[in-house]
């Protein structure tokens, strides 16, 4: 089957430098998405990987054999596009098969292939049918249904779901990985929604101006990141970033936000912190769902503090509360019955065992 | 409390005066746009409907003192002559080759231009798609001049002789209607979303592959339309057959028409009012069938469909 490895690779559109070389090892069956934001190389290295734009440096395999200069038909690799790309002309049925036509394919293995993928993606009604009497979704799933039948080395999948509705956005979200389920095809998936990143990759690429930032699983993602951009990029409402710096006080290291608010470090955390302590320039970073209400009950590590509220944002399941701390806009997820008044001082206790020290000037998180 | 009232009084003739007004704006510019239609109408139907009455009379009745409008007793004289006449049937015989032939040619030359200028990103290919409707804005009247050098030289250094035939003017007319195709052309692939032929580059298509089974049936409106403007070109063209063809034998309808019917200050009206007509029918044949096409072809990028 296909892995698919990147070294290196450099993209240069006369002298600017959309990606500038990186390097990825996709395993096989692996579905690997890359997110970040727009112009940030996502969609240039897929298109690289699918041949579609030459590579200007480095390499790229697909299943071991370097493709570098192989054209886009003899690469094996099936695409996804954004606006999906239907031939107009064609029905359902010939859309799909166009690629195997064209590779000469005897015409009952086409039938069979066809009728197989149509119904994996339950379009076997539509193959009559003509893209322009098709809905988003139903366009989407031909889409997929092309890609399928080839049975390609490599699945990629260019912002497939940005053209649905918010509902079929999700609804296909779960479709793409029953499918992945079912064909196990390696698949690469570019997206700038870290939500639809999350949910289907088993690893993500954060990208940023051509760079990749971060690899790793999404749990991965969300609870270690390893910069500030990952951090700030992956989970919504954003995390949260307030100035600090570290001081120690009776054997203990305490984060100090402003003059009259601070957090003791969780003891773990001495060991690691010790050396930023009367550092400058360090940044708090602290999820919004680590700063909920007060409760009777005490964890380890959890502390305090009042501060008045500015807004309120009611979601049904939470309430966001947004207040400012050191001039910084700060979001804390509190129960709806907590009573968050805007406007009114409220308590509120911060979680540090999920704290994180990032270090503003290389935006490495410490 | 006065002020109350003047603030109700406003809002009622506000709302009042701009529900009125708009389907009164709209019935004004329906009746303008009636009026001036009207009036184009009859600007561009009298002619032919000059030409259609002036046919059926004889030139007793023509030349006589009656009312040019109307057919004191009207005749098929002309049209059962002029389509029995030798001539005639010789000059559109001609005009139908050269203009299929053209229409063919122009169709060959522009379709694959216009795919390799609007696709295939290559060296100058911008400047050469600017190129091409450059050469479209120089008009033939500048044109006849130097293509009688170059039919002279040809014949001089070849030996071929390319005056006073009527197939010179298929390899004349392409000059006219490639470079306008082509630029019509080049405007409705760019229209066709760049994904598609990725998408069959991907599915393993060649270019040529692409250009027959993408390109050209999505873009099958913008063909017709092209080739209806081809054809009408090369069908209604007079100033190249009038240079560059004299014998009878060579001559296109239009030119035939004037040249044969007009004898010194003798003019038969009669016939060169049914010769105009029959000529004119073709490309209004063509035009009632394949109006629909053409109109999405020339409108095709205006809208995102």
């Amino acid at each position: 089957m296909a892995q698919v490895t990147l070294r290196k690779v450099v993209k240069k559109y006369d002298e600017v430098l959309a990606v500038r070389g990186i390097d990825l090892d996709i395993t096989d069956k692996e579905f690997i998405v890359l997110v970040g934001p727009s112009g940030c190389g996502k969609s240039t290295t897929l298109r690289m990987i699918a041949g579609l734009e030459e590579i200007s440096g480095g390499d790229i395999a697909i299943g071991g054999d370097v493709v570098n200069d192989v054209p886009p038909k003899d690469r094996d690799i099936a695409m996804v596009f954004q606006n999906y790309a239907l031939y107009p002309h064609m029905n359902v049925y010939e859309n799909m098969s166009f690629g195997l036509k064209l590779k000469r394919t005897p015409k009952d293995e086409i039938d069979k292939r066809v009728k197989q993928a149509a119904q994996i993606l339950d379009i076997t009604e539509l193959l009559d049918r003509k893209p322009k009497q098709l809905s988003g979704g139903q366009r989407q799933r031909v889409a997929m249904g092309r890609a399928i039948v080839r049975d390609p080395k490599v699945f990629l999948f260019d912002e497939p779901l940005s053209n649905l509705d918010a509902k079929l956005r999700v609804q296909m979200r779960t479709e793409i990985k029953k499918v992945h389920q079912k064909v196990r095809t390696t698949t690469v998936y570019v997206t700038h929604d870290q939500v639809e990143a999350m949910t289907l990759a088993d690893r993500v690429v954060v990208m940023n101006a051509g760079l990749i930032e971060q690899v790793g699983s999404p749990n991965d993602l969300y609870h270690s990141p390893a910069t500030k951009f990952v951090a700030g990029f992956i989970g919504s409402p954003a995390m949260n970033f307030i100035p600090c710096h570290v001081e120690q006080a009776a054997g203990a290291l305490r984060v100090r936000l402003t003059d009259t608010l601070s957090f003791p470090i969780p003891a773990d955390r001495t060991a690691r912190y010790t050396p930023c302590v009367g550092k400058t320039g360090l940044v708090l970073g602290l999820r919004p769902e680590h700063i909920a209400e007060t409760r009777p009950h005490i964890e380890p590590n959890q502390h305090d503090f009042e501060i008045l509220i500015d807004v309120v944002e009611p979601m049904g399941m939470e309430t966001l509360v947004y207040f400012t701390i050191a001039g910084e806009e700060v979001c804390g997820r509190v129960n709806p019955n907590a009573g968050a008044t805007a406007e009114k001082p409220m308590k509120l206790r911060a979680d540090l065992s999920n704290m994180h020290l990032i270090d503003d000037s290389t935006g490495k998180v410490l | 409390m006065a002020d109350a009232a003047i603030a109700t009084t406003t809002a009622t003739t506000i709302a009042g005066r701009k529900y009125g007004s708009i389907s009164r704006d709209r019935r004004w510019a329906l009746r303008w746009s009636y009026f001036f239609l009207v009036l184009f109408a009859i600007f561009f139907l009298t002619p032919p409907v000059y030409m259609f009455i002036t046919s059926l009379k004889t030139s007793a009745e023509i030349s006589a003192e009656s009312n040019p409008w109307w057919v004191y007793s009207p005749t098929l004289a002309n049209y059962i002559e002029l389509l029995t006449q030798n001539q005639f049937l010789t000059f559109f015989r001609n005009s139908a080759i050269v203009a299929v032939l053209t229409v063919l040619i122009t169709m060959a030359i522009s379709v694959i231009a216009a795919f390799a200028l609007a696709r295939m990103k290559f060296w100058g290919s911008a400047t050469l798609a600017t190129g091409v409707f450059l050469t479209y804005l120089i008009p033939e009247t500048l044109l006849f001049i130097p293509l009688f050098k170059m039919f002279a030289w040809v014949n001089e250094t070849l030996g071929i002789q390319l005056m006073n035939h009527w197939w010179t003017l298929i390899i004349l007319y392409p000059t006219l209607t490639v470079p306008f195709c082509t630029w019509i052309m080049i405007g409705y692939f760019a229209s066709i979303p760049k994904e598609l032929d990725e998408a069959a580059l991907i599915d393993g298509a060649t270019w040529i592959q692409t250009l027959t089974k993408i390109f050209i049936p999505v873009a099958l409106p913008g063909i017709i339309a092209a080739t209806i403007f081809c054809f009408t070109v090369a069908w209604a063209q007079f100033l190249y057959p009038l240079a560059f063809t004299t014998s009878t034998t060579e001559l296109v309808l239009p030119v035939g028409i004037v040249t044969t019917l007009i004898k010194g200050d003798v003019f038969n009206w009669g016939q060169i009012m049914t010769g105009a007509l029959l000529g004119a029918a073709p490309p209004l044949i063509i035009y009632a069938f394949l109006m629909d096409y053409y109109i999405a072809g020339l409108t095709a990028g205006a809208t995102k469909g």
